[in-house]
């Protein structure tokens, strides 16, 4: 079987704030059609190494490349690179001037230069994969925290990116409104599309990854398949964090 | 009641309540223009042209307006610039309510988000684009409530164009003033002044009510 081709490769990634590392040489392949998962405390960097990917932090040192071409050299166009490399943010931030519908063909119109009504058949079948067609005239105001998180998702996928970006999107949902997003990422991750999701849904994670990464202070611990990380995980820091997630064996001594 | 006196008086009022319709249009228009200027490179905090800003808006501000008509009618010329009392009366209120438009706008574009403007980024919005597409439709609905203040003071400052020898509503009232007429005269302008800036209050409200619908900035 020949090598799946790269669509994103880091190298040796170095990030800092002043004095405070938060990468500390992250390297990374991202091959098309995976799914890779970031988990990690907080402040480990995983936030930080999205950002990293899509220019919004500028890099110390390190290189990216996207379809095999660098994109942290100093004539980057990070205007172009972005429209390849879509983001999902934790807090939806649909536009809240425009409508559904509007939010979605901002990008398409504007910035790719792509005909309204050639964009619009494509944005309709998505809202409708997302059970939102009924809403795509609506203002996101009038919305739930699931359904604009969903037309996020939406709109950047709307862009044809080659790689779509996740930072701890369902962080701030009610409960039953993680599931309708987690399960909209679920059928993106079968349908092949290449993703970089960090998450703090261990569940989702485990059955969404084809490879999970574990960051901790600003360095890869562990990079290992979902299975093998959630069942047999290596490092000692790694488990402890696994245990954070756990309550079995732990029952309640009642008081007095 | 006189009735034969308004209906003398109603052609030389029509024409000066057309004159501060006009004024006040140009004035205003302009004055959101130049404030969105000084507002956009505030944000950007641009060198050099900031500190600019910030003198023009501590001097229009500071100076009433009759002052700054003054100057534009009297002194300029003496610079070798003459402008007639129309352009005076447009620049001058441009000088002073581009001022305030700029700090009705910049509290607008200050009240969009950090990550709404870096997700105009991530979807390859340049920064014009991003001003003109995302942060300035958001920032103007915020600012709307101060610049439809602003307008209506502006509308309420014209009132003084006729230190430049414009025949404004308050030179035709106090002409009419003059000969007597100082009920009748008088009630006209109010009248003259409701009927010019009421509508514009409406409009206004209007807006404001229709822009918090759509949750602008919310």
């Amino acid at each position: 079987m020949p090598e799946s081709q790269m669509v994103l490769e880091i190298r040796n990634l170095v990030k800092s704030y002043g004095e405070r590392l938060i990468l500390n040489g992250i390297s990374l392949d991202i091959h098309e059609a995976e799914v890779l998962v970031v988990i990690g405390p907080s402040g480990c960097g995983k936030s930080t190494l999205l950002r990293c990917l899509n220019g919004l932090e500028p890099i110390n040192s390190g290189d990216i490349y996207l379809d095999g071409g660098l994109i942290t050299g100093p004539d980057t166009d990070w205007c172009e690179i972005r429209q390849k490399i879509g983001m999902v943010f934790q807090s939806y931030e649909l536009f809240p001037h425009l409508t559904v519908i509007d939010n979605i063909l901002l990008g398409p119109t504007k910035v790719q230069k792509r005909k309204r009504a050639d964009v619009i058949p494509e944005a309709n079948n998505w809202l409708e994969r997302v059970g939102l067609l009924d809403r795509a005239d609506a203002y996101p105001r009038q919305l739930s925290g699931g359904q604009k998180q969903r037309v996020a998702i939406v709109r950047a996928l709307t862009m044809q990116p080659k790689v779509m970006l996740f930072d701890e999107v369902t962080a701030s949902l009610d409960p039953e409104m993680v599931r309708e997003v987690l399960d909209v990422m679920l059928e993106l991750a079968t349908q092949g599309l290449t993703m970089v999701i960090v998450t703090h849904e261990m569940g989702f994670a485990r059955a969404v990854a084809d490879k999970v990464i574990f960051m901790d202070k600003g360095v890869i611990v562990e990079s290992a398949g979902p299975e093998e990380f959630f069942d047999h995980p290596q490092s000692e820091r790694a488990k402890r964090f696994l245990n954070i997630f756990e309550f079995t064996g732990i029952h309640r001594v009642a008081a007095g | 009641m006189d009735t034969s006196f308004i209906s003398q008086s109603l052609p030389l009022f029509a024409k000066a309540t057309w004159l501060t319709l006009v004024l006040s249009f140009f004035g205003v228009v302009f004055s959101i223009v130049v404030g969105t200027f000084c507002a956009i490179i505030n944000f950007y905090k641009i060198p050099v042209l900031r500190r600019i800003v910030y003198a023009y808006i501590e001097v229009a501000r500071n100076t009433p307006l009759i002052v700054q008509l003054f100057f534009l009618y009297y002194a300029l010329p003496r610079l070798g610039m003459v402008l007639d009392g129309k352009t005076c009366a447009v620049v001058g209120l441009t000088f002073l309510g581009g001022a305030y438009m700029a700090e009705a706008i910049r509290s607008g574009l200050q009240s969009v988000g950090r990550t709404q403007i870096e997700t105009g980024m991530s979807l390859g919005f340049g920064k014009i684009k991003l001003m003109r597409y995302i942060i300035i439709p958001q920032a103007l609905a915020v600012a709307l409530p101060v610049i439809s203040a602003t307008t209506i003071f502006l509308m309420k400052e014209t009132s003084v164009v006729s230190i430049v020898a414009l025949h404004d509503l308050l030179y035709v009232a106090k002409d009419l003033l003059k000969e007597g007429h100082a009920l009748q005269s008088n009630l006209m302008l109010v009248v003259c002044y409701l009927i010019l800036i009421l509508p514009v209050s409406l409009g206004f409200s209007y807006l404001e009510r229709r822009s918090r619908f759509a949750g602008f900035g919310a």
